[in-house]
């Protein structure tokens, strides 16, 4: 066990845990930040994407000992108010289905928007193919993604 | 250290477990039998106007949902579908699940009258004419009391947005106000089909801009999943699944695995390998650590390779004397096709699927000293997790409660509800409430999947070159023997997931014979989103092109003149044909067209396509679909399903597989079992039909026809036939060698 401080959500946090423990677990079980959700722990998915220090991480293999000292941010903090244009976009598009990979989604799409201001469709493609949805809602991600660029 | 554990909390033998386990159904069988509880979730301050509906003083109208949310968004439409008829301000409603009680909140659809169950895209038909009533009938009572009120007729009061009005005065009353006073009869009002709103009065159903009531909360993390729920002083759990049932465990390094830090418990189970521990990457890390050894010496799948298997399914496929069951029978096929002028026959296959849902399997349970069980978890049907649960604890329904969540994809895969009754025989073995979750392995090793199925068709044609005998055989596992039983038993053994789809209803031939073989393997095999008919049409509607090419007709043209008496399904293939531009050629690329019912609702399809000959991959580029399912509650939300189902149909089509040997399911993870990704999705063209019709359902009905216009258009294009799902890059380019 080790003490491993971080910053999560623009909160100073620490935690008790095994150094090799994944950041996943501790962000869903040990401070009930349940939104960033488990799909394959193989980092196959994309379900557990969260930012660690601005940068789109699997959380399922990112060890804690690697978040030390970190930023890291949630869907929870991606906005105090929901308001972040993708979310805006998200609700526009009505993009969600069953939801359940959509925060990982979000956050994937997030730190590409951070880096690109307009991508392209391909941009797009390209940035977000490591994320699986199986309800099927690729194609209003994609319009979703182009909106935000487009009005954020 | 399983020294304190009470003997009759182990009494969860194999035997008994699968025995109470088998003798359960999903369907219609368990309504009636079980006790509910009156739903917790109103609000003190207003009315509850019936089992339905309650209204507060402060006008918010709650409105139970009696099915699961598991993305199709039934949480949104079957809520809507009251507040229309109650003349409810859509902005004041809040939806929330009905609890699991089949005698309140049964459906009335034909194939599960009086169940409550999410599944077969059943949930807005089995309840459009029940909330109808419901929401006419709390109206009714809203507008007694206030003519009682008023002392005028209640004739003269009219309603609407959650105001009563009496226009000849011009008083209104918000329905807030009204049920500060309101007295609700004993006897509720009856209400005729005649008080029903004729749909062009309809101000909430068919409007396109209402948005589904849990997208908000779908974006910013707060939406909450079975997987997501945490109870005081629970423990966690991994379970490491049985290859197949009946496999016993031998663990070779449990005292190993205890000494796993947070690890309390190692339990060998009828059902797998369980570890308890104090967190939940204990338990992970203690799940791979386990080394078991599996006997199969009883387990019935053991023997089974389903590459190897093949050669048996198809000899049964062949021979005349293999026992069938009838499925569908017009005429008298096998003469017509013995006396017809010119015979076709062809043989097709499908592999077992998986559904790889997005939340793996996982529960929570409390089993109280009392007696009482709470389960937390995302179910497609509530009342089965309580019947199952209680039956495997040696209890009744009426003891167990589920609160139900909302379900992270669900496809059929949580029908069966596996993880509650593991979750709550641990919660009774350790005496604290469980979390179980499993990995992404142990959920694809626990799979429920599409049964593999072989076909063999056989066409008739007369001098003239017209189709007058038509026969399909199915050889495959029965997903009703596994799934419902008691149904299974009452039927006489025909399979009414397995087989959906065979049933030619719409084409019109004089002379069909659909018929089914049973395999009994030992795969526990189950539904998956849009049942039989995903395989079936991929036979059927691939025949029907080949017999449109032996007569040198267009297959479009063929499907027309094969629905000719019925308006609704030759409506939906000629506005796919236009929407395509069917007569349109492009160069490299081909169109395939394929059409299907599916639960009385209409489909056609029409896929464009390339092949790289050098890969055998298959290339997507468009897919259009038309459709008529009946009246549409949330247009919307419909697009967004019809999408979803040709996704899901098209992964299947092309990628999809799991493949077994010696019983056990070889993938593992999504890195062997491949599903489709942003970069493979075509452009997606959807269209439907207006209708005042009835509805009759929307979530699966973008899945039959898909891999059939695939693969029609891939021998439009290479004049090579695929016969075999998925049509995956390696048995494409064995098809073009």
């Amino acid at each position: 066990m080790a003490t491993i401080a971080f910053t999560i959500n623009n909160k100073a946090t620490s935690v008790d845990v095994e150094p090799g423990t994944p950041l996943l677990w501790v962000v869903r079980e040990h401070l009930k930040l349940t939104g960033t959700k488990f799909g394959c722990g193989s980092g196959l998915c994309g379900a557990c994407t969260v930012h660690l220090n601005g940068k789109a991480v699997r959380s399922c293999q990112t060890q804690m000992s690697e978040a030390a000292g970190k930023r890291i941010t949630t869907i929870e903090g991606l906005s105090p108010t929901s308001s972040h244009p993708l979310q805006k976009a998200w609700i526009a598009e009505q993009v969600p289905q069953c939801g359940y990979c959509q925060s990982g989604q979000i956050m994937q799409a997030a730190e590409l928007l951070s880096k690109v201001k307009t991508p392209s469709r391909e941009q797009i493609v390209a940035h977000m193919d490591g994320n699986i949805c199986r309800c099927g809602t690729y194609p209003r991600i994609v319009r979703a993604i182009q909106r935000a660029s487009q009005e954020g | 250290m399983n020294k304190h554990i009470n003997k009759s909390t182990l009494d969860v033998s194999r035997r008994g477990f699968v025995k109470s386990a088998a003798g359960l159904t999903f369907s219609f069988a368990l309504s009636g039998t079980l006790i509910g509880r009156a739903s917790e979730a109103f609000a003190a301050d207003g009315a509850k106007l019936n089992a339905w509906v309650t209204i507060g003083t402060d006008g918010t109208v709650t409105i139970l949902c009696p099915s699961s949310e598991m993305g199709q968004g039934v949480l949104t439409s079957l809520p809507l579908i009251l507040a229309e008829e109650l003349d409810a301000d859509w902005s004041k409603v809040k939806c929330e699940f009905a609890p699991g009680n089949p005698k309140v909140y049964g459906g009335e659809h034909k194939m599960f009258p009086g169940a409550q169950v999410t599944l077969a895209s059943v949930s807005v038909p089995s309840y459009y004419m029940p909330l109808r009533r419901a929401g006419a009938q709390a109206r009714k009572v809203l507008l007694d009391n206030v003519a009682e009120q008023w002392k005028v007729p209640v004739v003269e009061l009219s309603t609407d947005k959650s105001f009563v009005i009496h226009k000849k005065t011009g008083k209104r009353m918000s329905y807030g106000d009204v049920v500060k006073f309101a007295k609700v009869p004993a006897e509720l009002p009856k209400v005729a089909d005649g008080d029903l709103k004729a749909p062009k009065d309809f101000k909430l159903i068919g409007r396109r801009e209402i948005k589904r009531v849990d997208v908000p909360s779908k974006v910013n993390g707060t939406a909450k999943y079975g997987i997501d729920v945490q109870v005081p002083g629970m423990v966690y759990a991994s379970v490491l699944q049985t290859p197949m049932d009946g496999a016993k465990a031998e663990i070779v390094n449990a005292d190993e695995v205890k000494k796993i830090k947070g690890i309390t418990h190692v339990i060998p189970l009828p059902f797998g390998v369980a570890v308890v521990g104090d967190s939940v990457e204990a338990t992970r890390t203690a799940r791979y650590a386990l080394n078991v050894k599996w006997d199969t010496s009883a387990a019935k799948a053991a023997p089974f390779d389903s590459e190897k298997a093949k050669e048996e399914y198809a000899k049964k496929g062949q021979d005349p004397n293999t026992p069938t069951k009838e499925w569908y029978v017009v005429g008298d096929a096998d003469k017509a096709i013995a006396g017809a002028a010119k015979t076709l026959e062809a043989t097709f296959w499908s592999e077992h699927t998986y559904h790889a849902q997005m939340e793996p399997m996982n529960a929570v349970a409390q089993v109280s000293e009392d007696g009482q069980i709470d389960i937390w978890v995302g179910t497609q049907v509530q009342p089965l997790a309580a019947a199952v649960v209680a039956n495997v604890l040696k209890t009744t329904p009426d003891k167990v409660k589920i609160h139900l969540q909302l379900l992270g994809g669900g496809f059929g895969r949580r029908i069966w509800p596996d993880a509650p009754v593991q979750a709550a025989v641990l919660a009774s073995i350790v005496k604290k409430p469980v979390k179980l979750l499993l990995t992404r392995e142990d959920d694809i090793a626990a799979a429920r999947p599409r049964p593999m199925t072989h076909h063999v068709l056989k066409a008739g044609l007369d001098a003239k070159g017209n189709l007058v005998g038509w026969k399909h055989r199915i050889v495959a596992e029965n997903v009703d023997a596994v799934a419902a039983p008691p149904r299974f038993a009452a039927t006489g053994g025909k399979d009414i997931i397995g087989w959906r789809g065979m049933e030619q209803e719409y084409y019109t031939i004089p002379n069909i014979r659909a018929e089914g073989v049973r395999e009994e393997r030992g795969m526990r095999v189950h539904a998956w989103r849009g049942i039989g008919a995903g395989y079936i049409k991929f036979a059927s509607e691939s025949f029907v092109d080949e017999i449109a090419q032996a007569r040198g007709v267009d297959p479009l043209a063929m499907r027309l003149e094969l629905t000719k008496d019925h308006a609704r399904a030759n409506a939906v293939i000629k506005a796919v044909a236009e929407m395509a531009g069917w007569s349109r050629k492009r160069p490299g690329r081909a169109l395939g067209i394929a059409f299907a019912d599916y639960h009385d609702s209409f489909s056609a399809g029409v896929a464009e396509v390339s092949v790289d000959k050098a890969t055998g991959k298959i290339k997507v580029h468009n897919y259009w679909l038309a459709v008529d399912p009946g009246l549409v509650i949330q247009p919307e939300n419909a697009t967004a399903q019809l999408e979803s189902a040709i996704i899901y149909a098209l992964s299947g089509a092309l990628s999809e597989e799991l493949t077994v040997k010696g019983g056990a399911v070889q993938q593992s993870n999504f890195s062997d079992y491949h599903v489709m990704r942003m970069s493979d999705v075509p452009e997606i063209h959807t269209k439907i039909l207006v209708s005042t019709a009835s509805p009759t359902g929307m979530g699966e009905l973008g899945i039959p026809t898909v891999a059939p216009a695939i693969g029609n258009a891939v021998a439009r294009l290479t004049g090579k036939r695929l016969r075999h799902l998925p049509m995956s890059s390696e048995r494409v380019k064995k098809a073009l060698a």
